[in-house]
């Protein structure tokens, strides 16, 4: 699959004309086969709606929507299975969806997509058009608590204890999370999940040092590449020193390193067992 | 975020003065005023032997101009009825007699390389589509070629931009969609489809005169009696089987192969009903006959794929030195961590380097061909499995370089971790992943390599400032000792390609991978950061 990081803002514009689709030269499909039908129609209550609504809405999909949650709206590897999302499944016109689409989601990594009103009501439409498997779970949790609780107490002690306490800084950890896979996830790399039902955990700023024409500046790591670092000391004041080729050197403190470096050593087995020990403590 | 907003706006445009024309046959010979194909030339080396720009100089490197692409259209095709997002850069620039052709998914545009001014806009209409990436144009005689996200192979007029002809070159319906730049080989018009669902992938060569299609290799067996069916499940395992061409490889004049990567077998990750085989000829570096279509070797770079590691990255060739002797070989970084040197005429397999302790998804041990020998158990988990790379991979599509002044192969990487948990199998499937739900896990840092082909280990290597890091875009290499590379924080970098120095940088957000030319005896830098272009050169 081609998979890469958007690293620039997608610019969205449609332009819908309404224009029929002029037919090219059909040469491949016959080299291959027509695709196969799928199961039952997903939404049977929903009004069915005229071909070019669906035909607006599956293009314009394909083309704000497709690349994070795929060509089929079954997840991709970033968005989630539109076709099992509560939302979807409780939409009827774009109402729900369309808030989202507009930004409300921003902090679980949704990107604002300025798309019309009326271009989500299509998208909306197209989505209830869709036929699935039948496998018609709204949202599907998978059970990941399969470890072993007492050699994950075992793992945990050798593992976590110097940093971290059961009984201290994560009392109740397990409990704060909705879904284990989540406390997993947030045991394993502090701060990178966000999303629905994710406690807001305090995770601890990276900090840098660095020696500018004799001083000292210690503080908030901020902007940092090869040629410039911004730190920003307890007063406040950001503190902006040139780099180059590595001098003057920078010391980053990082708070989460003991986690980053563990993961090389880290096996599937203590994940599991460790994760099982923290939801025995739920 | 960066919106534009589209108006039927017709430019009266002035046409240049010169002629953009392109023989072919040029194309066999190095030319310092054009970069007519995707790396440059067919070696997929990134190497310019331009050296006016240099170690010594470079630091005096100053913007000559920088445009941002316009929205105004002169020409306008199409057989869909959406205008998609302008989108970025992210492939190859096309130079050709001092003209510029950029592309982003269904857009091409002409530019007067010594002023950025824009000659003319073409525009596709499209049916939708993944708008992920357009990887450039190919360019033949006053043509430019360029594949649309719906599959349609458009001609243009290279002089005004107007449509001469447009061919469907794949099924819509399908979920086929199209990225790679049309290779140009003589008359041949390579063109590579991608499918992001369950369909096979393929390497097509069109005729540039009317666009008819002169072969199709299809990267997996389509029926009984195909190659390398005894490595699927079945017929119907295989004709799904992916192994999708979406980015550009090179081309050996001698041998008259065109050496290119296949992507994952589909479905990606639940991968039982493909059978225990190794599901050829996915993830692999295939060398296909440009002339007849068929396949002369191939080399497996993940046999039976359980992670998305597509091998479709841009293959180096190199005629180098292997144990004293001449060679002629050919080097590719997978996405799955390994490096590899193969003999480019025979396939046969000379070296594999795993890149980073981290990859984990494999034996310690190689197979009797020297690939990777995958670890069932870290296929996936219902409680999840830790995996390294992660599916983005330590490399993707942005193309190394390789200099040969300094004998190295020069490529961005990122290193990366991933959780794979099994889920219900979904019958409609995930972009033809099936069954399996990923979480991103922080990368452990960015990194610039510089690898001695010879040992397969880096001879010297830059990671970039922070705790974590993305992968940057592309490099390239010249004989001003010179290596451009832009960084994971939007800077291009000038270095000192034998030791790592870094000389000189511009902080421009690049997306593609730099490239060079000489135009009115000056030598240019030109590089996209995202919608706009930047022509450096020294003053």
């Amino acid at each position: 699959m081609i998979r890469i990081k958007l690293s620039c803002a997608l610019a969205v514009a449609l332009l819908c004309v309404g224009a029929r689709a002029q037919q090219g030269a059909v040469s491949h499909t016959e080299a291959t086969h027509e695709a196969a039908p799928f199961g039952v129609v997903a939404y049977p209550d929903r009004p069915v709606q005229p071909k070019e609504v669906l035909d607006r809405g599956k293009a314009a999909y394909s083309v704000n929507c497709s690349f994070c949650h795929g060509a089929d709206a079954a997840g991709g590897s970033v968005g989630p299975n539109l076709l099992r999302s509560e939302v979807v499944l409780r939409d009827v016109h774009g109402e729900l969806i369309l808030p989202i689409v507009h930004g409300a989601r921003l902090a679980q990594g949704m990107p604002k997509i300025d798309l019309p009103d009326l271009t989500v009501a299509d998208i909306a439409a197209w989505l209830h058009s869709l036929k699935t498997g039948g496998n018609m779970t709204p949202t599907e949790q998978i059970n990941i608590v399969t470890g072993d609780a007492v050699a994950g107490k075992v793992a945990f002690t050798r593992r976590c204890a110097g940093c971290h306490s059961i009984d201290g800084d994560l009392k109740g950890f397990a409990a704060k999370f909705a879904q284990p896979l989540q406390m997993q996830q947030t045991w394993i790399s502090p701060g990178v999940i966000k999303g629905p039902g994710m406690p807001a955990l305090h995770v601890p700023s990276v900090t840098a040092t660095v020696v500018s024409k004799g001083r000292k500046i210690t503080g908030k790591l901020g902007a940092y590449d090869d040629f410039s670092v911004a730190i920003t000391t307890t007063d406040g004041v950001v503190h902006t020193v040139a780099l180059d080729n590595g001098v003057p050197r920078v010391v980053v403190h990082d708070p989460l390193k003991a986690h980053r470096e563990m993961l090389p050593t880290l096996k599937d087995a203590e994940i599991h067992d460790i994760t099982a020990y923290l939801e025995s403590l739920r | 975020m960066m919106r534009f907003f589209y108006a039927a706006m017709m430019a009266v445009c002035a046409m240049p003065a010169v002629a953009q024309s392109l023989d072919p046959s040029s194309m066999l010979h190095r030319d310092v005023k054009a970069w007519p194909t995707y790396s440059g030339d067919y070696t997929g080396q990134r190497f310019s032997p331009i050296a006016q720009i240099n170690t010594s100089n470079v630091k005096g490197l100053a913007l000559a101009w920088s445009q941002k692409l316009p929205a105004e259209v002169t020409h306008t095709g199409g057989v869909g009825t959406t205008v998609a997002p302008l989108g970025r850069v992210s492939g190859s620039i096309a130079v050709v007699d001092g003209v510029l052709f950029v592309t982003t998914p269904d857009n091409v545009w002409s530019m007067d390389a010594a002023t950025g001014k824009v000659l003319w806009h073409y525009q596709w209409k499209t049916r939708g589509g993944t708008h992920i990436g357009n990887r450039g144009v190919g360019v033949w005689r006053d043509r430019v070629f360029f594949e649309t996200p719906d599959n349609y192979l458009v001609a243009l007029s290279a002089k005004t931009g107007e449509e001469i002809w447009h061919k469907e070159i794949a099924s819509f319906d399908l979920q086929y969609f199209s990225t790679m730049a049309p290779h140009v080989v003589g008359d041949h018009l390579l063109v590579g489809t991608g499918n992001d669902l369950d369909e096979p992938g393929m390497l097509q060569s069109f005729d540039p005169r009317d666009g008819h299609v002169e072969w199709a290799w299809y990267a997996t067996p389509m029926k009984k009696g195909d190659a390398g069916l005894e490595t699927w499940a079945s017929v119907d395992a295989s004709s799904h089987g992916g192994g999708n061409v979406w980015v550009n490889g090179s081309y050996d004049p001698e041998t008259h192969l065109y050496i290119f990567g296949t992507g994952n077998p589909s479905a990606a990750f639940t991968s039982q009903l493909r059978g225990p085989g190794a599901n050829l000829y996915t993830c692999s570096t295939v060398a296909v006959n440009v002339d007849t279509g068929k396949l002369a070797w191939y080399y497996q770079t993940s046999p039976h794929d359980t992670h998305d590691y597509d091998s479709a990255q841009t293959q180096v060739l190199v005629d180098g030195t292997w144990q004293g002797k001449p060679r002629k070989l050919v080097m590719t970084m997978a996405r799955n961590g390994y490096f590899f040197v193969l003999d480019r005429v025979t396939g046969e397999h000379l070296l594999t380097s795993k890149m980073f302790a981290s990859t984990n998804w494999a034996e310690s041990t190689l197979d009797a061909k020297g690939a990777p020998v995958r670890i069932p158990a870290k296929d996936f988990d219902f409680a999840g499995a830790l995996v390294s790379p992660s599916t983005q991979g330590v490399v993707n599509w942005q193309p190394p370089a390789y200099s040969p002044q300094t004998g190295l192969f020069y490529v961005n990487t990122s290193e990366t971790w991933e959780m794979f948990y099994l889920t219900t199998t979904d019958p409609r499937g995930a972009m033809g992943l099936g069954g399996e739900q990923l979480m991103n896990l922080p990368s452990n840092g960015g990194w610039l390599l510089a690898i001695d082909y010879t040992t397969g280990k880096p001879r010297w290597k830059h990671r970039y400032p922070g705790v974590t890091g993305g992968l940057a875009a592309g490099v390239m290499t010249t004989a001003g000792h010179l290596l451009f590379a832009p960084d994971i924080h939007g800077n291009l970098i000038a270095y000192n390609a034998a030791t790592g120095r870094q000389l000189w940088h511009q902080h421009i957000g690049a997306s593609n991978a730099p490239e060079t030319f000489v135009l009115n005896g000056k030598q240019y830098v030109l590089e996209a950061g995202c919608d706009t272009l930047y022509a450096f050169r020294l003053p």
